[in-house]
């Protein structure tokens, strides 16, 4: 069991297992204060990551139509128009007789320290890499799905669009499925980071909304800034995903929110699911003995 | 606007009221497969002890109906996979922190067990190494049986991670229902009594297990009434009544009575793996069933400090 619920706030057998090739781990600072919803981050994902348009919807929902994470989208912007104020103190919230804000938040996979889609992946798609964070290889995934409802955040999911036509020389034509089939997410850039570049979400930010850099260091700024915020007068500023002792024991790619993190989309007290394994194997085992006992005893009133 | 929704005396807020946590992208191959699965589970326990107590007939019954369902079940997750063609990659490596792979290691385990011995019964050859694979066989059948409740549970869908206690046992006892009730439709009433009492004990622990899991469940549990889950849920309670019913009190005489007892509760339980795969989609759909429990954890938390 890959030490599950590890209080330091460190990702199992990482960065152990790598030896000397072993990296600072790396991660996101969301600063939602700053972002002004040009969805730049989404169209460099897209772009940089060759991810294919899969359907252009209009929703209706403020300037959103993305609406979510999955597949093919691995960064989403959220727009919130809300009847509140942006700030509680000074001359603009005086101001402010109709107040109205506009929150707009770049959400991303959280890369998280104990990571529910990586423990429960069947294959070993998925993995932890040097840098700490967490990566398909597409070359493994089966497409089994497991990952899609393990994730507290609901970041992954099937690709259900056609696959290439030399995608899949094994294809057995009785079986054959016409879609790609695989599960996609988020790779922080992994082949960026592993020539030194930043990811392209963070490159193309204009508002340094989103930050990359080792995740120490983006705490240390994101807790400033916090404290900055406060002081500034901000409506309701906190971070999200900060905390290395929460129920996921920290996010790679962390939020400055300006609201509840549901309002957002966000799940408010997220749980890795494999905390309670240990339980619920325990359990199984109960239940398993509970099953040969009862098929014993059904024995005991003859073959009648 | 974020919407308003207000329920159980919570004010509560979410992103347009869309989801949270993704459905799952299974399909109706997986609870299917959670039936068959039940099925080998069950028969390979049977097929165990009626051997032991020198059942023949039973234990070649059990031993058959388990190795059919054995060979179905992998058939049916292999047809659910994004890349079926990748199948094998379940057994490249082997995770504890996955029930999917220890259940991909236990059904590769039981159904070559359960298959290798019944084609050894069937032309009577190798006796030693058929004894030794329903030693096997036995053996991975529980584990079979059970662990796919915790797969579910296994997740972030709340239906399902909150029902993680109840969950293994209620596809447990569904299962020795299941084989009890698919052995018995093989053998005359006079020596069917074991697989008969296992079909009726099986629907009595799960018909207590469902209303158990629901109370304990609260308003996450709501699901279990409503929309495919509520239908399907009634009509597997109505089923495996009916069947567990006619089982137990006319299946010992009437070959017919036992037959059509036994269907009934196939039925029923086939609806119930059914009514908890879809409870965890609507359970998924709806961010209340996410955001609720959460935000209460996180104020009681925060009125203990």
């Amino acid at each position: 069991m890959s030490a599950l619920a590890e209080p330091t706030g460190s990702p199992a057998a990482w960065p152990d297992t790598y030896g000397d090739e072993a990296k600072p781990r790396m991660g996101f600072f969301t600063d939602t204060s700053v972002c002004i919803g040009c969805k730049a981050c989404e169209v460099a994902c897209k772009e940089w990551n060759i991810i294919p348009e899969d359907g252009l919807v209009w929703t209706g929902e403020s300037y959103d139509n993305t609406s979510t994470l999955g597949a093919n989208s691995w960064r989403h912007v959220a727009f919130i128009e809300q009847r509140k104020p942006l700030l509680l103190e000074g001359e603009a919230a005086a101001l402010d007789a109709e107040p109205l804000r506009w929150l707009m938040e770049s959400d991303v996979c959280k890369h998280c320290t104990h990571a529910a889609c990586l423990d429960v992946c069947p294959t070993g798609s998925l993995f932890r890499t040097e840098f700490g964070t967490v990566v398909v290889q597409e070359d493994i995934c089966n497409g089994c799905g497991y990952c899609v409802p393990a994730c507290p955040f609901g970041v992954l999911d099937k690709r259900h669009l056609p696959r290439k036509p030399d995608d899949a020389p094994l294809a057995l034509p009785l079986l054959g499925k016409k879609e790609d089939g695989r599960v996609w997410k988020c790779t922080l850039c992994y082949d960026r980071l592993k020539g030194g570049h930043e990811p392209a979400c963070a490159k193309a930010c204009p508002t340094d909304s989103i930050q990359f850099g080792e995740l120490d260091e983006l705490r240390e700024r994101a807790h400033k800034r916090v404290e900055k915020l406060e002081a500034q007068g901000w409506n309701g500023p906190r971070l999200y995903g900060a905390d290395p002792d929460d129920g996921v024991g920290g996010f790679g790619a962390f939020f400055l929110l300006l609201d509840e993190p549901e309002v957002y989309g966000l799940p408010p007290d997220p749980v890795v699911t494999t905390r309670d394994l240990p339980e619920m194997w325990t359990t199984t085992a109960i239940a398993s003995a509970a099953m040969v006992v009862g098929t014993a005893l059904a024995f005991l009133g003859g073959r009648r | 606007m974020s919407t308003s929704i207000t329920h159980v005396g919570t004010e509560m807020q979410s992103y347009y009221g869309r989801p949270i946590v993704k459905e799952p992208v299974w399909q109706p191959e997986i609870p299917a497969y959670f039936f068959t699965g039940g099925v080998a589970g069950g028969c390979a326990l049977l097929h165990g002890v009626a051997r032991v107590t020198g059942q023949e007939r039973l234990a070649r019954t059990a031993l058959y109906v388990g190795a059919v369902a054995d060979v179905i079940s992998p058939a049916l997750l292999i047809s659910d996979l994004g890349r079926p063609e990748r199948f094998h990659h379940m057994l490249r490596v082997f995770k504890v922190t996955s029930p999917m792979s220890v259940g991909s290691w236990v059904l590769f385990v039981s159904g070559g067990a359960s298959n290798t011995a019944a084609v050894l019964e069937l032309f009577d050859i190798l006796r030693p190494v058929k004894w030794a694979a329903e030693v096997v066989s036995f053996l991975a059948g529980a584990p079979l049986a059970t662990y796919t409740g915790t797969l579910i549970a296994d997740t972030a869908i709340p239906v399902w991670h909150q029902a993680r206690k109840e969950l293994p046992f209620l596809f447990g006892a569904s299962a020795a229902a299941s084989a009890g009730a698919a052995t018995t439709i093989f053998m005359r009433p006079r020596e069917a009594g074991p697989s008969r009492r296992l079909a009726v004990a099986g629907v009595a622990a799960e018909l207590g297990l469902m209303q158990a899991m629901e109370h304990r469940l609260g308003f996450v549990g709501e699901v279990y009434k409503q929309g495919a889950a509520g239908k399907l849920a009634r009509a597997s309670k109505l089923l495996t009544a009916a069947g567990g019913a006619l089982l137990a009190m006319r299946a010992r005489r009437s070959r017919g009575a036992a037959v059509a007892g036994s269907a009934l509760v196939l039925a029923g339980e086939v609806a119930l793996r059914w009514s908890v795969f879809r409870a965890g989609f609507q359970s998924a759909r709806d961010p209340r069933y996410t955001v609720i429990p959460q935000k209460q954890r996180k104020e009681a938390r925060a009125g203990r400090h």
